[in-house]
């Protein structure tokens, strides 16, 4: 590199400090305080400075790794060789995370807090999994996916506080319920593609908030539906001290009175649901009807012209799709043993969405990975409160610089003639 | 030979515009016929009427089957292929360039798989009956790579491949539904002369061996002239010669149409 590209490289860094300056000096340097009486303000420019700095030095490196000849980039690289690893060992891999998510409960530095988090990072798991029926695999933009994930949160509900019936008739219940309102969002958008579709299922979604804050009668309105049942272990409730003529958990195996034994109950009930939504998608990909989702996903009228009746591959895969949201919300309900409209906002679907798209369309493992990376971020980060949504943001901008296609993007044929010769 | 397809005083409206203007013709069972004309002379309104993409303003078209026939403008949409057994290529390839080349072919024997597969129920239950309908049509799907010389790439993606290739990996993919009727629009479009010569092997043996009647429509000359049976010629949206390809070559009525007339 010649002295001119570096002097020339300084300037436009000290440029960018300057600007940084201009937005930090205000926003970041100046802070209110309440002192005595009155707000006071307290400059902070020490770390305006330090900001600016940042903005100049990595400016500086940027423009220094543009101006470079030979290709390097130590990212992109590390990034494409572990998703050849894990393409290469697929079948390896899979399995040593399903061992692991199965012993996790047991290791010695899983506290409460950690399940809460597997558990959490597994439902969206599970979400994203359902929703890669429709994006992934039909290529549906579904941005309203979070509605049946409520739907089936207060099917199960309502079902269960009103009739008393177990989790177990109310879960495939829940399932139907959401998948009936997966074809009847499915109707009215079979014609529409692409941007137009994702608006309109933007919009199912915020109708159904709007009818569970509104019909009060019914859903209770904002304030939610409370006592929600906990799910029992094939009969047995977790309770300290179970009702009259009844044997909880812990009695019945004796053991010592934990709530860690309902957590862990819920976590590998939630892994179980995931396991199978997994395994079902994994299934249908390699029959006609999934074939027939990614052909109209890859181009519809060549689907018409070879008598695929694109009607009806739409709403299997949205009725499918839904169904699986439909099992992820009454397990969220009956977790929370509380559901409110609050939990089923817009940024819900955003995230399941982000999950789907980041994980590269219709990758099931890339699902997995970023939910971890998004939801696992984000919780570590928790303790810088607001500012975790940028670790948020971060973590976005850093898979789509690095894997622009998702983190697994490569898609395998479902059926091959010649055997894996790879 | 007996008839194909018959079309009647088709008519095709946009609005002011007549693309296609009081038109009939005959197309017969394993023969292929061609319709050429000048751009912008309603051919592929005609495919886009035959095939249900468009609704047409008037007039009739008629499937023959044995003694019954039966009328094409009762199926729109996916049921010209389903039902009808019409099957079509496009101008611009539609393949699913991001599935391979095996996947292509098995999309198109959907409906028999989809009942095979038991909507899916046998399928998930992994049943042998399902197996081994799959494998059946695998089989047919080789038997056709076989054909275009492409068995060897089965398992790449079909958006890989080269153009003439995907050109003929289109029209196998139409005829693994079995079609009645074949319409192929501009399927020598961008080939080289070689691959041209490809192509007209490939159309002939479809003539001949399999019951199937094929409708062209094509630019190239060499391969309008090399393997029609029949030729009709459309300017304006009408018909303006009907005949033999060595008829239509020296009719002075084409030649008026693409070169123009001697003041």
């Amino acid at each position: 590199m010649e002295k001119k590209d570096i002097i020339q490289s300084f300037k436009d860094s000290l440029f960018t400090g300057f600007i940084a300056l201009a937005l930090f000096g205000p926003i970041v340097g100046l802070r209110t305080a309440s002192k005595g009486e009155g707000l006071f303000i307290t400059p902070q420019w020490g770390v305006v400075f330090l900001l600016v700095g940042l903005c100049i030095l990595g400016r500086f490196l940027i423009n220094l790794n543009s101006a470079r000849t030979t290709e390097f980039t130590i990212f992109s690289k590390l990034a494409s060789k572990f998703s050849a690893i894990t393409e290469d060992k697929a079948k390896h891999f899979a399995i040593t995370a399903i061992l692991f998510a199965v012993v996790f409960p047991f290791l010695p530095f899983t506290d409460r807090y950690f399940m809460d988090v597997a558990i959490m990072i597994l439902t969206y798991i599970m979400l994203g999994w359902g929703l890669n029926i429709v994006v992934g695999l039909a290529g549906l933009l579904d941005l309203g996916y979070v509605a049946f994930y409520a739907v089936g949160a207060y099917s199960y509900a309502l079902i269960a506080t009103t009739f008393g019936w177990s989790f177990w008739i109310c879960l495939p219940l829940a399932g139907l319920f959401a998948a009936f309102f997966g074809i009847l969002l499915g109707f009215p958008v079979l014609r529409l593609r692409g941007d137009y579709l994702a608006i309109v299922t933007l919009g199912f979604g915020e109708i159904i908030r709007i009818i569970l804050i509104n019909w009060y009668e019914v859903t209770n309105g904002p304030d939610g539906i409370t006592g929600i049942p906990r799910p029992s272990f094939f009969g047995l409730p977790f309770k300290r001290s179970p009702d009259e003529g009844e044997t909880s958990f812990h009695l019945f195996f004796n053991l010592e009175y934990s709530t860690m034994h309902r957590i862990i109950f819920l976590y590998y009930l939630i892994l179980v649901l995931a396991l199978i939504t997994n395994y079902f998608t994994l299934k249908i990909r390699k029959l006609p009807v999934g074939r027939a989702w990614e052909a109209l996903r890859e181009d519809e009228i060549a689907c018409k012209s070879l008598g695929v009746n694109p009607t009806n591959t739409k709403l299997t895969a949205f009725a499918i799709g839904a169904m699986f949201g439909g099992f992820a919300g009454s397990f969220f309900a009956t977790r929370q043993a509380f559901i409110s409209p609050e939990s089923f906002t817009f940024i819900e679907s955003a995230i399941i969405v982000a999950i789907v798209v980041l994980g590269g369309m219709g990758s099931q493992t890339g699902v997995v990975l970023a939910s971890i990376f998004l939801i696992g971020i984000t919780e570590m980060f928790r303790d810088l409160e607001q500012y975790r949504m940028i670790a948020f943001g971060g973590a976005m901008v850093l898979i789509m610089v690095f894997k622009p296609k998702g983190i697994l993007a490569n898609r395998k044929p479902t059926i091959l003639m010649h055997g894996d010769k790879k | 030979m007996s008839n194909l397809l018959s079309v009647e005083n088709l008519t095709m409206k946009f609005g002011g515009l007549t693309a296609i203007d009081d038109l009939s013709f005959d197309a017969k069972n394993n023969q292929i016929t061609s319709i050429i004309g000048p751009n912008g002379a309603g051919k592929t309104t005609v495919f886009n009427c035959l095939t249900g993409f468009y609704k047409p303003t008037n007039g009739q078209m008629f499937l023959h089957k044995e003694e019954s026939k039966i009328s094409l403008r009762k199926y729109t949409d996916f049921k010209i292929a389903y039902v009808a057994k019409v099957a079509r290529t496009f101008q611009n390839i539609r393949l699913f360039p991001a599935m391979s080349v095996l996947e292509n072919l098995l999309v198109a024997q959907h409906n028999k798989l989809m009942v095979a597969s038991g909507y899916s129920l046998y399928g998930l239950l992994n049943l042998k009956t399902y197996r081994d309908k799959e494998q059946l049509a695998v089989d047919k799907a080789k038997y056709w790579l076989d054909i275009i010389g492409l068995t060897h790439r089965a398992d790449d993606n079909a958006g890989d491949l080269p153009y003439g290739d995907q050109r003929k990996l289109e029209i196998v993919r139409a005829m693994c539904i079995e079609p009645r009727l074949l319409c192929l629009d501009e399927p020598a479009a961008g080939l080289n002369p070689r691959e041209s010569a490809e192509l007209n092997k490939l159309l002939k043996f479809i003539k001949t061996e399999k019951q199937t009647g094929i409708l062209l429509i094509e630019h190239d000359m060499s391969v309008v002239m090399g393997i029609s049976d029949h030729v009709v010629v459309l300017n304006y949206g009408k018909k303006i010669f009907e005949g033999t390809a060595d008829q239509t070559k020296n009719s002075k009525e084409v030649i008026e149409a693409y070169l123009g007339v001697d003041e």
